[in-house]
């Protein structure tokens, strides 16, 4: 392995419990425990706990607008409410998205900005240079981050965490003492389930990781657990879906712009959407067990038309479900669409998003 | 009955001129949960060491191919509603197919169980 990879303050567990590993964005993740589908299914019934360690935070302090801060999303910063978190994008002035993020706001002057982890050096650089004021700080390595996420995890946080938590609403968080720290508990998650992201000091996460296990209801679940799980509901993947090369506006996520505000991106972004894309983001079901895989080809009667940048097979549906990018034309929902690869062809149909829509994640 | 091994983790087990095919333990719990398993027409000639079928994880997807040459007389149709049973039993339940062998000689090419050992402990 050439480059030198980062290890989460839960590396020993991961080990401990046999984990298969293998690097993800720069660092050492666990991918599967028991099995990718026996901890899928575990997320989509029970409580499955991540290790998240690696996801970037950066914390801002400051007046947002003067600083410049309000103009380098695509979102706008001032008007998150205190106690509430926002997804959107950094993009660069072609449009293209240098990462998908959500910012939390922390006060009045504080947020947390929470971004991937490949990522997370250059989202650092590149907002500190459209910065012009205020305190920026990259806090990764001191903020130990897990997910508890299914159906049952409301309960098990109520139990092993706290009564304060029982009404936290989708994207709203509360800040709170865990094991003696103060930490943040947040209801937003990757996987279409009910769930929670915690941010504790990167020291307390691993005590906080063990008291997790201790209760019955939950267990360890991968990053490949986590992908089937979100594309099940949807969500991009970047570095798969989205790139610096890819707008919101081919990729489907116009609804995180708005274009009410300044941004650096967002003439590009206006003139593209006034010449017209010409590629746009797709779902689609195939009708068997096969699975569509990243960069396997798109066809439509005979001719290639796009490009699959996910696809898996998703045991809540029992079939093969992916999302690409194809000619403007082909989204409208029952398209038949061909995936092919090498000698490998299958059927497909374009179909909504979210593929798997019982989820308990706004429950 | 004993087993024979390709460098590509199939099996094949001999008797009577059919050879029962699948892929090895070892191969099935490299690739983690099995969701698709391609199988070959009945009737169907393959080559030894020429695709037969193909199959797939949540991980990836693979080719399998054929230990030996011949003619493809049965396949294990339960793998298409239930591929799993080659994560749970690769080397009986989870065999893929039966083939009328061309010819017995070219089991020389594959290796037996000790010498699949000691190339695993290669990998």
């Amino acid at each position: 392995m050439d480059e030198q990879l980062q290890a989460t303050p839960i590396c020993g567990r991961h080990r401990d419990l046999k984990a298969l590993m293998a690097p993800f964005g720069g660092w050492d993740m666990p991918i599967q425990y028991e099995g990718i589908i026996a901890e899928h299914s575990w997320c989509r019934t029970s409580a499955a706990l991540f290790d998240i360690c690696h996801m970037g935070e950066f914390l801002f302090q400051g007046d947002f607008a003067a600083s410049g801060l309000e103009d380098v999303f695509t979102f706008s910063v001032q008007t998150i409410p205190v106690g509430r978190s926002r997804y959107g994008f950094l993009l660069n002035e072609q449009g293209g998205i240098i990462d998908d993020l959500i910012v939390f706001r922390l006060a009045d002057d504080q947020v947390m900005i929470v971004v991937n982890a490949a990522t997370a050096p250059k989202d650092f650089a590149v907002i500190k240079e459209r910065l012009h004021g205020g305190t920026f700080t990259d806090i990764t390595a001191a903020t130990g981050k897990l997910d508890l996420q299914g159906p049952l995890a409301r309960y098990v946080m109520v139990e092993l965490i706290g009564e304060a938590v029982a009404t936290l609403p989708y994207f709203k968080f509360i800040t709170m003492d865990i094991l003696g720290v103060p930490a943040i508990v947040s209801r937003t998650g990757y996987t279409g389930e009910l769930g929670y992201e915690i941010f504790i000091p990167a020291e307390k996460v691993c005590e906080l990781w063990d008291l997790f296990l201790t209760d019955e209801r939950v267990k360890p679940a991968g990053l490949g657990a986590r992908d089937v799980l979100r594309l099940e509901v949807g969500y991009s993947l970047y570095g798969s879906d989205i790139d610096e090369e890819t707008t919101p506006l081919e990729a489907g996520l116009e609804s995180f712009v708005n274009f009410d505000k300044t941004f650096i991106g967002k003439e590009a972004l206006l003139r593209l959407k006034e010449q017209g894309v010409t590629r746009k983001k797709v779902a689609f079901e195939v009708s068997g067990r096969r699975s569509p895989r990243h960069h396997y080809d798109i066809c439509s009667e005979g001719n290639a038309v796009g490009t699959v940048t996910s696809g898996v097979f998703s045991p809540m549906l029992g079939r093969g479900i992916g999302i690409g990018f194809v000619t403007p034309g082909l989204t409208a929902v029952g398209t038949p669409l061909t995936i092919t690869h090498e000698r490998v062809t299958m059927e497909a149909t374009v179909c909504e998003l979210p593929f798997f829509k019982g989820g308990s994640v706004r429950a | 009955m004993s087993m024979y091994f390709s460098k590509e983790h199939e099996w094949v087990r001999v008797e009577g001129g059919v050879g029962t095919v699948g892929i090895s333990d070892h191969a099935a719990h490299e690739l983690g949960d099995i969701t698709f398993v391609e199988l070959p027409k009945i009737g169907a000639v393959v080559k030894q060491f020429a695709v037969l079928g193909s199959i797939e994880s949540v991980k990836a997807a693979s080719d399998i191919f054929a230990p030996l040459s011949g003619k493809v007389v049965k396949v294990n149709d339960a793998l298409e509603l239930a591929p799993e049973a080659v994560n749970e039993s690769a080397e009986s339940a989870g065999w893929m197919a039966e083939i009328e062998i061309a010819d017995e000689a070219e089991l020389k090419n594959l290796m037996t169980q000790a010498q699949y050992d000691d190339y695993l402990k290669t990998l």
